[in-house]
């Protein structure tokens, strides 16, 4: 081993790290890098935003599954690579952009630099003879220059413009921080819940009202504000004739809204692209789907439920699936579990299916089961999903099981005396998100002021112009020297040049 | 006049912005080959083929009028890929002229046109879709706002695009394209077009996006796959404009950063579609499609 070359010391490492950190090369690959990072999100399904595809994609693949999942291809945008280049590229930014402001903070204080000695080194160049005197020629150039910052010296003017090219730049890269600090502002002390309101009920703004509350990290509980609003109307209209035959428009939901407790409500409309909202949280309408009224008496003859039940839309038909527990049937608990089709149609080959969305011809088919539920061992256990571990299919004298199929008011007898099902009537329900993101407009002003700064940063053009005179002794003239230089991309420096110069009484031969 | 006669009218215009846009073409080929006149101007042939682009462009825009009037209610023409596809042609067209004189392209005549009779030609074959009503999540002004830039953007950047690859062949084969002016003219073209869409670009994927995603689906930013492939093309750009500022990725490094960067946009604009289906309309809550039912594939 040689120790004639001294090891870097630590502190020299890290200023050379750094240094490699914030170079443009590294932006650039950090930025690529960003891009590619980005892509996988959009081909594996994202636990984050499609759970159900998710499950399927996950069933699908066996093998791939724990392999994916152990990279964090499943929540790509959350996973620590994805984290690492983007935290790299905002330090990036961070170490690239304060230098770069103050050294254009201290260059913006500074007069235009001295005329170099050679202006015909410049890029672009003029050399000409007027008559008029160096005096006069000074004061022309000022005037054609009145758009720069001059500065005077002896026998020549520097003028610089155009300083906004780089505030402009500065302002845009730092604006980038700003819409991540508003984004994560929001997602920090914000949440995003979603509930199901069935059209006649209500929603009071509690935690426990809601079927699914994704609160951010510091969120409290006392952030959300005491409203409450009850459903009073909801509406969909779908097209009956043409192409898009079967395809919703125009719905709404009317919500009658109490600001706090004791104020009087107010009645809005919600519909998709018109969120409501009230104080700084937001309501939005973002989907709805068919709630059948159902009543069940047990062996007994009593009634152990009754009222409508959630049958979630599986397609744009509004076939839709649901389940209703009995909890309280005697001898045993109960649980069902079918389709619901607005417009009912049968055929042998397709059995059921809707041949329209709109409830013209309601019915359900359901198939019962009996046994245990599973609700009293504290688990807790999905609205939408019928436990079946326990529970074992009530059979026909045939030993098939029992399908129930139901048209408004019908009631059929479940075997053995186990009781009886009725379907009353429908209701619609509308999925609501309610949400709130207090950083949003924070995001929104930086990529207003991000923008500002990228239009200039883009199309301001920096550039230096000199100009220098010198009487010709010989001929009594002025020689006239006028030089260039363009900090920007794309130039027009030639024409500026040649403005400039005719300006000064260049005259062409 | 009738919805139909109106969707027929929308589809005779095309064929007949097709027809005048292969005239153009032939008519500016045919004048690159016929001796130039004595002077240094381009001869006659040469102009009366960039004189029938506006009309060409005339009769598209005719085109996209009257599918808007076909549908029931009048709408903006971008309710599925066809109508896209056709407004985002026309945008390239007119860019190109908008910016023709400015920034003396003249010589770029035949390859917009090409463009142009190409992209119009598999659009009609292969993307044909009837009128159909913009579903509610789409009538939004937001929509038609953020549409609008991101089209105009999409006819820069094809514009830029042209530049870049023109610019890699010219370096490549410098003999071969003597009608194609310098690399140095070439590189400043495309910078000047990536440098006019990237802000319009941004607006539209990063403000008037997230508006409009905020009020129709109550949420600014999901990571869908239209919003990642919007965001990759747009770190695509800003990797190109600073590779141009690049010791080592001036010139030909960029000109690939800008074409990898219109890749993105077209996957965008016609894989997702096609690769992804449905799966780019995200659902909130498990099990509940009723993105399926709000949601649009666009
Ligand atoms: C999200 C990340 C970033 C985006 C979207 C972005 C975008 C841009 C854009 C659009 C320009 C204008 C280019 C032009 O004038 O033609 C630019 C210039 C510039 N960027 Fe970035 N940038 C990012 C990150 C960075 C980082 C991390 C650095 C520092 C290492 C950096 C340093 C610069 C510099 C020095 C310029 C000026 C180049 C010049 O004018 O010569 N940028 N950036």
């Amino acid at each position: 081993m040689s120790n004639t070359t001294p090891a870097l010391s630590a502190a020299e490492l890290l200023r050379w790290a750094w240094r490699q950190l914030t170079s443009m090369r590294t932006a650039l690959m950090l930025l690529l890098l960003l891009a590619i990072a980005a892509v996988p999100g959009s081909v594996v399904p994202q636990e984050a935003i499609n759970a159900s595809a998710l499950a399927n994609w996950q069933d699908a693949h066996p093998k791939l599954t724990p392999i994916y999942d152990k990279i964090g291809l499943f929540h790509v945008y959350s996973s620590v690579w994805f984290g690492a280049v983007y935290v790299l590229l905002m330090i990036s930014l961070v170490g690239c952009i304060l230098p770069r402001c103050a050294v254009y903070w201290r260059a913006l204080k500074l007069p235009p630099p001295a005329t170099p000695k050679h202006l015909s080194r410049l890029p672009e160049h003029a050399k000409f003879s007027v008559e008029a005197s160096t005096d006069e020629v000074l004061a022309r150039a000022k005037a054609a220059l009145k758009s720069y910052r001059i500065a005077q010296f002896d026998n020549s003017l520097g003028a610089q413009r155009g300083h906004l090219r780089e505030a402009g730049n500065l302002v845009f890269h730092l604006s980038i921080l700003i819409v991540l600090g508003g984004f994560a502002f929001g997602s920090l002390f914000g949440f995003k819940g979603g509930v199901v309101v069935v059209t006649g009920d209500g929603f009071s703004n509690a935690i426990t009202q809601y079927d699914d509350f994704a609160p951010g990290p510091m969120f409290k509980p006392t952030d959300l504000e005491p409203f409450n609003f009850k459903l009073q109307k909801f509406n969909v209209e779908f097209i009956t004739k043409g192409r898009s035959f079967g395809a919703a428009r125009n719905f709404w939901a009317d919500l009658a809204i109490v600001d706090k407790p004791g104020a009087t409500p107010r009645v809005e409309r919600l519909a998709v692209n018109h969120p409501l909202s009230v104080g700084s949280t937001d309501i939005f309408l973002i989907g709805h789907g068919y709630a059948p009224h159902i009543t069940v008496r047990d062996g007994n003859g009593d009634i152990a439920y009754s009222g409508p039940s959630v049958f979630l839309p599986e397609g744009t038909d509004f076939r839709s699936f649901g389940v209703v527990k009995v909890p309280d049937a005697k001898p045993t608990q109960l649980g069902f579990e079918g389709e619901f089709y607005p417009t009912y149609a049968f055929t042998p080959e397709r059995g059921a299916f809707t041949v329209f969305p709109d409830a013209l011809d309601p019915a359900m088919s359901l198939l019962s089961y009996q046994g245990d539920l599973g609700l009293d061992d504290g688990r807790p256990q999905s609205v939408y999903v019928l436990d079946k571990s326990a529970m074992k299919p009530i059979l026909k004298a045939d030993g098939k099981p029992a399908r129930l199929d139901l048209h408004p008011n019908d009631t059929v007898k479940l075997p053995d005396g186990l009781g009886t099902v009725t379907f009353d009537g429908l209701s619609r329900f509308v999925k609501l998100q309610i949400s709130r993101t207090p950083g949003n407009w924070v995001a929104l002003l930086g990529t207003i002021i991000g923008l500002i700064g990228l239009m200039g940063s883009l199309f301001v053009r920096p550039r230096r112009v000199w100009v220098r005179v010198q009487p010709d002794a010989e001929t009594g003239h002025t020689l006239v020297e006028v030089g260039g230089l363009d900090r920007s991309s794309v130039s027009d420096l030639a024409t500026e040049v040649d403005r400039i110069a005719d300006a000064l009484g260049r005259e062409h031969t | 006049m009738s919805k139909l006669a109106f969707e027929s009218l929308s589809q005779q215009a095309v064929v007949g912005a097709g027809v005048l846009y292969f005239l153009a073409f032939l008519a500016q080929l045919a004048g690159r080959r016929v001796a130039q006149p004595a002077a240094d101007g381009p001869s006659v042939l040469a102009n009366l083929g960039v004189t029938m682009l506006p009309m060409a462009a005339l009769v598209h825009l005719g085109a996209l009028v009257t599918r808007g009037l076909a549908a029931e209610p009048v709408r903006v023409p971008w309710g599925n890929m066809y109508e896209f596809t056709l407004t985002a042609t026309f945008a390239v067209v007119a860019t190109y002229l908008a910016t023709m004189r400015r920034w003396s392209l003249r010589w770029m005549a035949p390859w917009v046109t090409g463009f142009a009779i190409v992209v119009l030609m598999a659009d009609s074959l292969w993307l044909y879709e009837g009128v159909t009503p913009l579903r509610d999540a789409l009538q939004s002004p937001w929509l038609v706002i953020h549409v609008v830039a991101a089209i105009i953007a999409t006819g820069a950047f094809v514009l830029g695009g042209m530049a870049s690859g023109l610019y890699l062949l010219k370096e490549r084969w410098p003999d071969r394209f003597t009608k194609v002016p310098t690399l140095e003219v070439l590189d400043q073209l495309a910078y000047r077009m990536h440098a006019f869409g990237f802000p319009v670009w941004t607006f539209a994927a990063l403000i008037t996006g997230p508006i409009w995603a905020h009020q129709a689906w109550g949420s600014a930013w999901n990571w869908d796959p239209k919003e990642v492939w919007a965001f990759v093309t747009w770190v695509g750009y800003a990797a190109y404009l600073h590779a141009r500022a690049t010791a080592g990725w001036k010139g030909s490094r960029a000109a690939v950063v800008a074409l990898v960067a219109l890749a993105t946009l077209i996957f965008n604009f016609v894989g997702i579609n096609f690769f992804f289906g449905s799966g780019s309309m995200h659902s909130y809550a498990q099990g509940l499609v009723e993105h399926l039912v709000l949601r649009s594939p666009v």
